[in-house]
């Protein structure tokens, strides 16, 4: 008679630091709901610019106007009636962590930023709900003609950048939570780098959402020119609640000509959130766009970085892992497009899915005429931890040009019962046989990021580790 | 009855309800080494497989002691801990996860210490040597693009570092060419001593060179149908099994 076994089962991330919930303590926010006054009374708050004004009416009519999206996961527990799209927290922007008041700093310590912020980063900004408590750059940074600061101030002192590039490249008409962004948007990061200098450190922002029910809508705006250098760091996280929240920002990217970005997100919502994110790039001739991802959290997740390839041998990489647990259905992927000679992409994406969770990866690639000697890579792996989980690759392309290179793979696995026999053969449990395949597969992407969030991101996988390896 | 190593008491073990090993008996002494030999198919892997708790494997009928202890239904890492090892024949690959890490790892599992960096990477590094691996091999990936042969001395590898008390060679020497046998013989060799005991399942007799055999098994239909002494094997080798049975 065979022996029952204990099955043991990979664990939920631990999310007990992330999880801690502040008392909301907002200064001002708007009703619930979505309507010409709410978004005008946002304009107010934050007294925006005419045009700005106009802009987000323009965006909310356009809101209006689009439908919701046929495919992709079901958003049907997002009520925007229920969504408070502005909560501005009691505090303006400090310069200093000793001015930022106590309970969001302790959140913000807890969270690791002021401590990366004095040993690993040129420059940090925190949002916490609706707008940035906290910016600050290195002076010998500051000093190269960077600019790094929040999109309010932004608005301000480099208005005439920001009426040429804010939301041109993602606009409102792209989508119907582009158009919400464009009309509710506030906070987030705005970065110029000067010609040829390169940001050796990288920059990060990290954003909060704290108040229950609410919607959290940052613009980052990028500006990398000719020559330059940047690795920019975006993480993001909330407590759970049992009502929606929202999150649907906007980044917008320009590579310019020769310059090179490198985007890493280490993306951690709570499961309540809806994550409808729009991530764009334009990258200019021998310009190279690289995205480093990690999206852990969240109920459910849209987000498809877009790249244009717009100049000659303009290249892109993108190295990213989804980790859908229970109850979590993460949809993401990568959209290139070609439009200049000699450009090139490489995609490589790993998901993780247990007790039953989802993760989709789609990747449309789209080649123009002009793409003479286009190369595209996608490469995709799965990993499914029990039979009640998914996973699904959805590949398009559009190729309008003979003369191109393309290969596509896709493995969707399970953990194999030999192998864990092999590794048990050497001593190991079961539970640390199964972290360490997770591990493993996941080392990829741990090598791609900068070591402090690589073990960040171990530590979001954090499994049943009895020992460990190391 | 205090030398004895492992003990097997008429064991039965199906796969899929498929019965392949029916009524083996086995009994090893510590320091022995003892040969399995077999036509493809007789249950010698699975002898393996069910000494070291594969689950796919169930134990129909039968006892396995082990240093006098019921282990019959132990897990595979409990009986890791025990001081069993078993080199199989077709290693798995681990991607992500490095030969060193995973040895470390092990290391450290079976043997329920932490394992001082540095003595342990002396240790790896002149063990590597002795096997004639390249250093190299030490950060790549477990067993990942490595040859047939490479795999089986990262297997000789690893059993070295562990230093279980029986160790079960499946096929070890397959797959590797006349200087590859050669130094995993040596390996082996060096493992032996008097204390520690050895399976070794295989078809061919150039690794059992440089060994001295206590005794050899012919295995045939899920039993052990003869035993002798190492000039079995050449009696193997004159006759073929299918002979062999029918005496």
């Amino acid at each position: 008679m065979e022996t029952p076994r204990n099955k043991t089962y990979v664990d939920d991330i631990n999310r007990s630091i992330y999880d801690k919930k502040d008392k909301v303590n907002a200064a001002y926010q708007t009703s619930r709901g979505l309507t010409p006054e709410i978004v005008d009374q946002i304009s107010r708050e934050k007294k925006d610019p005419q045009w700005m004004r106009e802009f987000r009416q323009k965006a909310l009519q356009i809101y209006h106007e689009l439908e919701l999206p046929v495919w992709g996961p079901n958003i049907d527990g997002l009520n925007m009636d229920d969504i408070v799209t502005y909560v501005r927290p009691d505090t303006k922007l400090q310069l200093t962590w000793e001015e930022v008041p106590q309970d969001i700093k302790n959140t913000f310590v807890r969270l690791g930023i002021p401590q990366a912020e004095r040993t690993s980063l040129a420059g940090v900004g925190a949002q916490y709900d609706s707008e940035v408590v906290y910016h600050n750059v290195k002076e010998e940074v500051k000093s190269l003609g960077v600019i790094y600061t929040d999109m309010e101030s932004a608005l301000r002192e480099h208005e005439d950048i920001l009426k040429e590039h804010f939301m041109k490249l993602v606009t409102p008409r792209d989508h119907k939570f582009a158009a919400l962004h464009g009309a509710v948007w506030s906070g987030g990061s705005f970065v110029y780098v000067p010609p040829g200098v390169s940001v050796e450190i990288p920059l990060q922002s990290y954003f909060r959402l704290n108040a229950p029910g609410a919607g959290q809508f940052e613009h980052t705006l990028i500006i990398v020119d000719e020559g330059a250098s940047l690795h920019f760091i975006e993480g993001c996280s909330a407590p759970k609640y049992n009502v929606a929240n929202l999150h649907a920002g906007c980044v917008e990217l320009f590579v310019r000509d020769g310059a090179r970005l490198r985007y890493s997100t280490i993306e951690n919502w709570s499961k309540n959130m809806y994550n409808l994110n729009t991530k764009r790039a334009q990258v200019g001739k021998n310009a190279t766009m690289e995205w480093v991802s990690g999206s852990f959290g969240s109920r459910v997740s849209c987000l498809y970085p877009m790249n244009i390839l717009k100049g000659e041998n303009a290249r892109m990489e993108y190295t990213g892992i989804t980790f859908a647990g229970k109850g979590q259905d993460l949809d993401t992927g990568v959209q290139v497009v070609y439009a200049a000679p000699g450009t090139s992409a490489h995609m490589s994406s790993k998901s993780i899915s247990k007790d039953g969770g989802t993760s989709t990866f789609r990747s449309a690639v789209i080649i123009e005429k002009e793409a003479e000697g286009a190369k595209c890579a996608v490469s995709c792996e799965s990993l499914m931890l029990d039979s009640r989980s998914r996973s699904d690759t959805i590949p398009v392309m559009d190729i309008r040009n003979d003369n191109v290179d393309i290969g596509h793979e896709a493995k969707i696995g399970r953990i194999s019962d030999d192998t864990i026999f092999y590794l048990m053969s050497r001593g190991l449990s079961e539970a640390d046989a199964r972290a360490m395949i997770v591990s493993g597969f996941a080392e990829p992407i741990a090598k791609e990021l900068p070591m402090e969030y690589a073990l960040e991101m171990n530590q979001l996988i954090r499994l049943e580790m009895e020992g460990s390896i190391g | 009855m205090s030398d004895e190593l492992l003990k097997i008491c008429g064991l039965r073990v199906s796969v899929d309800h498929k019965d392949i090993l029916s009524g083996l008996e086995l009994s090893i002494k510590k320091g022995e080494v003892h040969v399995i030999m077999g036509p493809n198919g007789a249950g010698k892997s699975t002898l393996g497989y069910s000494i070291m708790g594969h689950p796919k494997y169930v134990v129909e009928e039968g006892t396995i002691l082990f240093e006098g202890e019921d282990i019959t239904y132990e897990k595979t890492d409990i009986r890791a801990k025990k001081g069993i090892f078993l080199s199989f024949q077709n290693p798995e690959e681990l991607s992500g996860v490095t030969l060193e890490s995973f040895i470390r790892a092990t290391k450290k599992a079976v043997t329920d210490k932490p394992v001082r960096v540095l003595a342990f990477k002396k240790e790896l590094d002149k063990t590597m040597e002795e096997l004639g691996m390249d250093k190299e091999y030490a950060g790549r990936y477990l067993n990942v693009g490595f040859s047939g042969g490479e795999k089986k001395k990262s297997e000789i590898l690893q059993m070295l570092m562990q230093n279980p008390k029986l160790a079960i060679l499946d096929e070890t020497d397959s797959g590797l060419d006349v200087d590859a046998v050669k130094i995993v013989s040596q390996g082996i060799k060096a493992f032996k001593n008097d204390g520690n005991s050895l399976i070794i399942i295989t078809h061919s007799t150039k690794i059992l060179e440089a060994l001295e055999v206590d005794y050899v098994h012919i295995l045939v239909d899920g039993r052990l149908i003869r035993t002798g002494d190492a000039n079995l094997i050449d009696e193997v080798n004159r006759k073929g099994y299918k002979e062999l049975a029918l005496v």
